[in-house]
């Protein structure tokens, strides 16, 4: 790649806030046509590294520069004239205007009166979204369409322009198997075109499959820059967390004890049907299936959020009906949600409120709430998960992605639960926190709670699972051991073929 | 001299603003007019700002838990009138306690719509605005209320008298802050509040039950409401339908003018309090300096106007943002 001029390369870039210097110097480059990863743990200034590149900061000290300008952008409208464009983690549509009204959205084509080209505007569309391979047109609104698909659209959004540099910031966060292979045609497409792309993951297998280059934050600080053919992730881990990894696989089976939660033909509309389980304390249970395949409200019904239609939910052997949250949660079952902002926390509240927010009526003095007992509730929760922070005072939007997981975490945990769900436990969380929270979640198990841990990703269930249940369509496919699972059988379930009939 | 950023001041000022405009204010009103900071005329505003501050405490709540109440101005009317006639019919000692009964009613009414049906507080508050108005006329038949007589009532001391020297409106006031500055910021049902008006969603995940709270923060609204008709009926003994007329706007200003955010989440009953204090300066300030009263309308939404932005800038850390 030698004596091609970068796409966009970034030179020294500083960046510091009160007391904290966020990038110290960071360089680095992308070619035409390359897929550039960046990692690097929460809070190593990937996300800084991002808004500089976006115009949301100036950097105090470097510069950036696209093609051989050097360029300074005020605001991501600048940065996007500029060819660089962002693929977001949390996507930004309108969902009540459609798929062309937001490809095109400040920049519509007009015709005379300025009124609005519609046919011109279906046309365009049109053409781009059929290089996207995409199985809706220009008219679909976007509130219709799934989480990938409204992915797609943001991708055909930044084709608009004369993107030299695209960066894709966790893509495949929200995204099931089927749809990611789909994501990575249109990122090949992209590289052909001699688009630059910055792909940011934790996900090692995605980085490997797809990435030429891997360049590494920690601390605010680039750590080098790896070939990807030529490196593992163990090599990477270590750059990236300054130590080794262990990722062998867990097969240790704890002591197991009573049925803690049982579940006999449950159904829930058209939601789930005829659902039967049951979780033994001491036990890992995964949830293993698509997007959409019903994971998720089970635990919401669980949890009292929502009412099923039919079934039992027996705890410890007694049956028992939850209407609520307060429900479910006095008779210990806790849920930690999926979505950690919208769910989990009250991003403007401090750490330690946060924590202690489903037990503040049970923690009082006279009428008051006991503070002293607050904090040590947090303290013990914060050194047990290892949270960042530099006080209980600090509000929990300003944490990293792990740290406030793990503030969900605390929360739940220290409700001493008897069933204990989480419903994608590493979400947008890096390695390290990962197999952190990984690790936590069968010391749990071995301490005896009964735990239901929902997850896209195999390699979380496999790691995590005395027990899988596969789950297509509403219906529990099959149940394996973690004697007997594999990637194959497993796959086979969850995509409806019958766990048993070889392929 | 250290060299200061334009950036600096311009998020010093985002941030403490409103304290500066009320210094410079002050400084002026002071030079204007050295009456200004007479003790005497000091503890007027005080006194004058404290109906105006009950009702600001209780609406804190509604703000904080991330609704509105505008209905508090008319709701302030009816208990006004209602203690008013009930107390030459049945007499003060059960006047007052009647009249708190109804006006909570109405609060749970509110609260039962904007909590357990979940309707939007503005349309349901400005709808009972409206509504409470037309009770409160109905009830008196559009006549003016007054107390028969006048001399011979015990009831006069909530809004003339005074204990330990100190007016007992301003007594009353500054109870009622204090105690429901501990409720907000030190029971478990205050940091209920906070985490109902932070993220709604959250809070039912917690196994926070939001209908309770919401409704809660509305029967504290009212609540609040009714001891203002209370101090007003006493200071009066006498009133129009229309007294807390507009009132709604000027509790609203005082709580945002305080710092507490419209979207929920954020807000203190001491800053509540410090927003009265400095509408009611400003407003008395402007009438010694000679400008005509109705003048202070015009300027209670200026101010209203400037808390906003100045709570917008203070977030995105800029006063004046061209894009997005």
């Amino acid at each position: 790649m030698t004596g091609q001029t970068p796409a966009l390369r970034l030179e020294g870039i500083v960046k510091t806030f009160p007391g904290v210097r966020a990038l110290d110097g960071v360089s680095f480059e992308v070619m035409p046509g390359e897929v550039h990863a960046l990692m690097g743990e929460n809070g190593a200034g990937k996300s800084t590294l991002m808004k500089v590149l976006g115009g949301i900061y100036q950097p105090d000290e470097g510069q950036i520069i696209v093609g051989e300008q050097p360029v300074v952008m005020r605001s991501p409208l600048e940065a996007k004239a500029k060819g660089i464009v962002f693929i977001h983690q949390e996507l930004s549509l309108a969902e009540e205007l459609t798929v062309a009204e937001n490809i095109y959205l400040g920049e519509l084509p007009r015709k005379r009166f300025g009124l609005v080209d519609w046919a011109k505007l279906e046309e365009q569309t049109n053409a781009i979204l059929s290089t996207l391979k995409v199985g809706f047109d220009a008219k679909t609104r976007v509130g219709d369409l799934s989480i990938a698909n409204q992915q797609m659209v943001e991708i055909a959004r930044a084709l608009t322009v004369d993107a030299k540099a695209v960066i894709f910031d966790e893509p495949t966060a929200s995204l099931t198997d089927a749809e990611k292979v789909v994501l990575f045609d249109v990122i090949t497409d992209l590289q052909s075109r001699g688009v630059g792309i910055i792909y940011i993951s934790h996900r090692m297998e995605e980085i490997f499959k797809i990435t030429d280059r891997i360049s590494v934050l920690r601390d605010g600080q680039y750590r080098g820059t790896l070939q990807t053919a030529e490196t593992n992730e163990e090599d990477v881990t270590q750059l990236m967390i300054g130590r080794a990894l262990d990722l062998s696989r867990n097969e240790s089976h704890h002591e197991l004890g009573e049925v803690a939660l049982e579940v006999r033909g449950l159904s829930c509309g058209h939601l789930f049907r005829d659902v039967s389980f049951e979780v033994r304390s001491g036990e890992v249970v995964g949830f293993y299936g698509l997007v959409g395949a019903g994971r998720t409200e089970i635990a919401e019904t669980l949890f009292g959020l929502r009412d099923p239609s039919a079934g039992q939910i027996l705890l410890s052997g007694q049956e028992v009906r939850i209407h609520s949250p307060a429900d479910a949660i006095a008779k210990g079952i806790s849920l930690v949600p999926e979505d950690r902002k919208g769910q989990g926390l009250v991003l403007g509240m401090n750490c330690r409120d946060n924590m202690t927010l489903p037990q503040v009526d049970d923690l009082k003095a006279g009428p008051f709430v006991a503070e002293g007992a607050e904090v040590s509730i947090f303290d013990q929760y914060r050194d047990r998960l290892d949270i960042r922070t530099p006080g209980w005072k600090q509000l929990v939007g300003n944490l990293s992605g792990g740290n406030q997981q793990k503030i969900v975490i605390g929360k739940w945990l220290s409700m001493h639960p008897s069933v204990l769900i989480v419903d994608e436990p590493t979400r947008g969380i890096d390695v390290g926190s990962k197999s952190e929270i990984h690790n936590l979640i069968r010391d749990l198990a071995a301490q005896g709670y009964a735990v239901i841990v929902i997850s896209s990703e195999m390699p979380e269930v496999l790691h995590v699972s005395d027990r899988i249940v596969a789950m297509y369509n509403g219906r529990i496919m099959r149940t394996f051991t973690s004697e007997e699972v594999t990637e194959d059988n497993l796959i086979q379930a969850i995509s409806g073929l019958g766990g048993d009939r070889a392929a | 001299m250290a060299a200061v950023t334009k950036e600096q001041v311009g998020g010093f000022l985002a941030r403490q603003g409103i304290l500066v405009a009320f210094a410079v204010f002050m400084v002026g009103f002071t030079l204007a007019n050295q009456r200004f900071v007479d003790p005497d005329n000091i503890l007027g505003v005080i006194r004058s700002s404290a109906i105006l501050g009950v009702m600001a405490l209780g609406v804190t709540f509604v703000v904080i838990s991330g609704n509105l109440d505008l209905s508090v101005g008319s709701m302030m009317s009816f208990s006004t009138i209602v203690v008013l006639d009930l107390h030459d019919k049945i007499g003060p000692a059960l006047a007052i306690p009647a009249m708190f009964a109804m006006t909570l009613c109405l609060g749970a009414f509110i609260g039962f719509l904007v909590g357990y049906l979940k309707l939007n507080s503005l349309i349901v508050t400005l709808g009972m605005l409206s509504a409470i108005h037309g009770l409160t006329l109905t009830y008196s038949g559009g006549q003016n209320m007054d107390i028969a007589d006048k001399e011979g009532t015990w009831f006069d001391f909530f809004g003339q008298g005074s204990a330990l020297g100190i007016p007992v409106p301003i007594l009353i006031f500054v109870l009622l802050a204090a105690v429901l500055g501990v409720v907000l910021s030190k029971t478990p049902f205050g940091r209920k509040v906070y985490a109902v008006g932070g993220n709604g969603t959250a809070a039912t995940f917690s196994g926070i039950r939001r209908a309770r709270v919401v409704f809660t923060c509305y029967l504290i609204s009212a609540f609040c409401v009714a001891t203002a008709g209370l101090l007003q009926a006493s200071r009066s003994l006498g009133s129009q339908n229309t007294v807390g007329q507009g009132l709604e706007l000027e509790v609203l200003a005082a709580v945002i003018l305080g710092g507490a955010s419209l979207l929920g989440g954020s807000g203190t009953i001491f800053k509540t309090v410090i927003g009265v204090l400095i509408l009611g300066f400003i407003q008395n300030g402007l009438l010694l300096v000679g400008l005509q009263f109705y003048v202070q309308y015009v300027v209670t939404w200026i101010i209203i106007i400037l808390a906003v932005w100045l709570d917008i800038a203070a977030k995105r850390g800029k006063l004046w943002s061209p894009i997005a």
